[in-house]
């Protein structure tokens, strides 16, 4: 009842080819952005939006970018971390030559450096598949963990051996460093966010996302009707690095405010993994799900004994949320293994019934 | 229908998440710790944890708080992860902390620019960045009683004196083993400069984290190059690998000294008896031999209110630091009372007790601590203290005192503040506006 689309008619290949063919979706995905757009800046406060949405939306659009790469192209990678690492360390760069040009832009432009690096890691992905790929991405990982450690030039020589974000602003209104508050920063990064994604939707429902499929899906008959393995996964590689190292910029420049190499170890990368094997494979919701899935739940289980007055000491908290997290995990793959945007279309299903199921 | 129940219960849980912030009430002085009681540095965590909170409610058993003001103590697990520290620090923020204590260096990174714009002094208690010691650009940063550059200067002295005379590190061999991190690398410049100057020659050897637990190819480079000194800057799970490691290739343990983060007793035991005679450097006290010390065991560890579950372990090393830690809080709260009213102060009142805390030997031994430190006396410009160091080691048991006070050498002052200067002109920190005093 909820979800019918019957009486939707097509009648132009103008709406035929809309970004979301069924009107209840289009609703919703309004009513979610102008809820993310107006409301929730209004009502928030500094703990949501810091401790809360902002570093949501950052990992949603890291999840988003290896969805990219291992959901729709079937590249297996664990270097998601290294290019985040590459996002940031270049956008610090770029700040520190070019302090008057927009930060915005700046942080928009990492991403084209973090995705020519992923180009050159994405070299072996011809040559070799699944674990081995997996392999010499984890080399990226540890490759940048150890340059942006090293190499002093990185961090422009900063005794602390950490890069800090200095106050940009862009109209007037920091939206970077201490002095911005976290209603500009949570701007930035949604404004960000909502677009990447929705450039997301648009590349993968056409040739190039189709292209990617076919080889996720086997890649000899992809290459048989003249789909080249070369350009399709190059192209994914470097897509799904630029969005991770997007991301990246926007964890340091937004939300942590001055990291070492550190923050970027393998298990941001293991972490953003498990965000779309949760979320679902090849989807771009279940990059969102997936996001939500791993920041929220701990937050919430480290919150919960506070909540509800239950005097228990942070540890065991800490130690609950390890245990309850890895349960859920694996009880979420045992009952739904295509993750929660599969659950997301089944609901839609059943609503679409409602109230008469089969 | 299932499905609606579990929506439901989201739902209100979110929105019970929603109305938490902010219902807490201040009716006292709030104190939150960030703690790492789990993670791979928990080692080193939980005994400074339990120093901290157990010496906090202590006094609040004992005196009711500080000037007839209770204490609210709240732990926040950071597990050592910077973005874990976070979400402790937004969660914290709204219950008007009057000072953090972060305890990693990561989040001490992060919270320095946040600090004067939240008016929210940070004390990273003899860690964090260094140059904090400049009060001019950091006014709202603390780090005394020491800096790493003032520890790293007194521990060449030491090994200066031993070799019979700073003359005598010509042409000697020191190794320098260190977490690879901004912490681990903190202290080489002002090694290579000493080097230079000395005559001694430096070799470094950065242990990545992974590592930490396999240190025996970084050792062989030990056995190798024959050092005759080695200096470690190591944490967590870090310190008892390399201590063990050492003392595999028979290193001369007598001429291993590390930094005050590497001083645990569980650093030490692994290695046993033959760990015995390595050296790592201190700045307080430890042992119960102190009736504040002695006060905690009755009021808090005796009666089951301290996360302590082995009373022996009370006095512990970094038990003691976190209990130093809470008394210069607590002192610091005091010297703001005494100007401010014993009332609640707010942070920027704690800002004040903090910069004008003056911790005398009398008044040590007034708190119960005799001769535990070197009185500290911090200043507007010096939030550091440029506190001396002495020397512990290792007899096989537990720590022994083998030196007295080692002041730092006078050259590190400057090299602060050249590197507050710096950072000063990278982050265009804007000119100190609180006047002193």
């Amino acid at each position: 009842m909820f979800y019918r689309e019957a009486g939707q008619f097509k009648s132009s290949y103008v709406a035929d080819q809309e970004l979301f063919p069924v009107k209840q979706d289009r609703l919703g995905i309004f009513l979610i952005i102008g809820f993310s757009f107006i409301v929730i800046p209004l009502i928030a406060n500094d703990y949501w939006l810091q401790a809360i949405l902002i570093p949501f939306l950052i990992f949603s659009l890291a999840a988003l970018g290896l969805n990219l790469l291992t959901g729709y192209a079937g590249q297996l990678s664990l270097g998601t971390g290294g290019f985040m690492a590459v996002g940031a360390y270049s956008c610090y760069k770029l700040v520190t030559v070019f302090p008057e040009t927009n930060v915005i832009l700046l942080i928009l432009l990492s991403g084209f450096i973090s995705a020519g690096v992923g180009l050159i890691f994405g070299i072996p992905s011809l040559r070799i598949k699944g674990f081995y790929l997996a392999v010499a991405t984890l080399a990226a990982q540890f490759f940048f963990e150890w340059l942006f450690g090293r190499v002093k030039w990185f961090y422009n020589y900063n005794d602390s051996g950490a890069i800090e974000v200095q106050v940009r602003k862009v109209f007037d209104i920091a939206v970077t460093g201490p002095v911005a508050t976290t209603q500009a920063r949570y701007m930035v990064v949604l404004c960000i966010v909502t677009v990447l994604a929705l450039i997301a939707v648009n590349i993968v429902r056409g040739r190039i996302g189709r292209a990617w499929m076919a080889i996720r899906d086997m890649d000899i008959a992809a290459e048989l009707i003249g789909i080249r393995p070369l350009t399709t996964k190059l192209i994914a590689f470097a897509i799904s690095s630029y969005y991770a190292g997007v991301a990246g910029a926007l964890y340091v420049f937004t939300y942590l405010g001055s990291a070492e190499v550190e923050v970027f170890d393998i298990n941001i990368s293991f972490e953003i993994l498990f965000m779309i094997i949760i979320g679902g494979l090849g989807s771009i919701s279940g990059a969102f799900f997936g996001a939500a899935f791993i920041v929220l739940i701990p937050i919430l289980i480290t919150n919960l004994p506070l909540i509800l007055g239950i005097p228990i000491n942070t540890a065991t908290v800490e130690h609950f949320n390890f245990m309850i997290l890895g349960a859920l995990i694996v009880l979420f793959l045992i009952f739904e293994p295509h993750g929660l945007a599969k659950i997301w279309s089944i609901l839609r299903e059943k609503l679409r019934v409602w109230p008469f199921p089969y | 229908m299932k499905n609606k129940i579990f929506l439901t219960l989201i739902a209100s849980v979110i929105s019970c998440l929603w109305l938490s912030q902010g219902v807490m009430a201040a009716k006292g002085i709030y104190i939150p710790l960030f703690t790492y009681r789990t993670g791979p540095f928990a080692g080193s965590g939980i005994p400074n944890a339990n120093g901290m909170s157990d010496y906090l409610n202590m006094l609040n058993e004992r005196d009711g708080g500080i000037g007839g003001v209770p204490l609210i103590v709240e732990e926040c697990e950071t597990g050592y992860n910077t973005k874990k520290g976070v979400e402790c620090y937004e969660k914290v923020k709204p219950n008007n902390p009057v000072v953090i204590n972060p305890y990693s260096t990561g989040i001490t990174l992060q919270l320095i620019p946040k600090s004067p714009v939240d008016k929210i002094p940070v004390h990273s208690m003899a860690y964090g960045l260094s140059a904090a010691a400049d009060g001019s650009v950091f006014p709202w940063v603390f780090n005394y009683p020491s800096t790493y550059w003032n520890q790293a200067s007194a521990i060449i002295k030491y090994i200066g004196y031993q070799e019979g005379g700073m003359s005598n590190l010509k042409g000697k061999k020191i190794g320098f083993i260190f977490l690879e991190s901004g912490y681990g690398r903190e202290p080489i410049p002002l090694f290579e400069e000493l080097s230079a100057e000395l005559g001694y020659e430096l070799f470094t050897i950065p242990v990545a984290f992974k590592e930490s637990q396999n240190q025996s190819s970084h050792w062989l480079k030990v056995r190798k190059e024959k050092p005759d000194w080695m200096i470690m800057w190591g944490w967590g799970v870090m310190n008892p690998t390399a201590i063990k490691e050492a003392t595999r290739i028979k290193f001369n343990m007598e001429k291993f000294v590390g930094v005050w983060w590497s001083g645990g007793e569980d650093d030490a035991r692994p290695a046993g008896k033959a760990a015995k005679g390595y050296k790592s450097s201190n700045f307080h006290g430890i042992g119960t031999n102190y009736p504040a010390i002695q006060d905690i065991l009755k009021y808090i560890v005796d009666k089951g209110k301290s996360q302590v579950k082995d009373r022996s372990r009370v006095g512990e090393n970094f038990y003691m630091r976190g209990v130093f830690n809470s008394v210069l809080v607590a002192e610091a709260i005091r010297t703001a009372q005494g100007k401010y009213g014993n009332r609640v102060i707010t942070s920027a009142e704690m800002r004040w007790g903090m910069e004008n805390l003056n911790l005398t030997s009398a008044r040590l031994a007034e708190i119960g601590l005799p001769g535990f430190a070197n009185p500290i006396k911090v200043t507007c410009d010096d939030h550091a203290n440029n506190g001396p160091i002495y020397i512990q080691q290792w007899n096989g048991t537990s720590w022994e005192r083998v030196s007295g006070w080692i002041n730092s050498m006078d050259r590190v002052r400057p090299m602060l503040e050249k590197a507050a200067a710096d950072y000063k002109a990278k982050n265009s920190v804007p000119d100190r506006t609180i006047p002193c005093s």
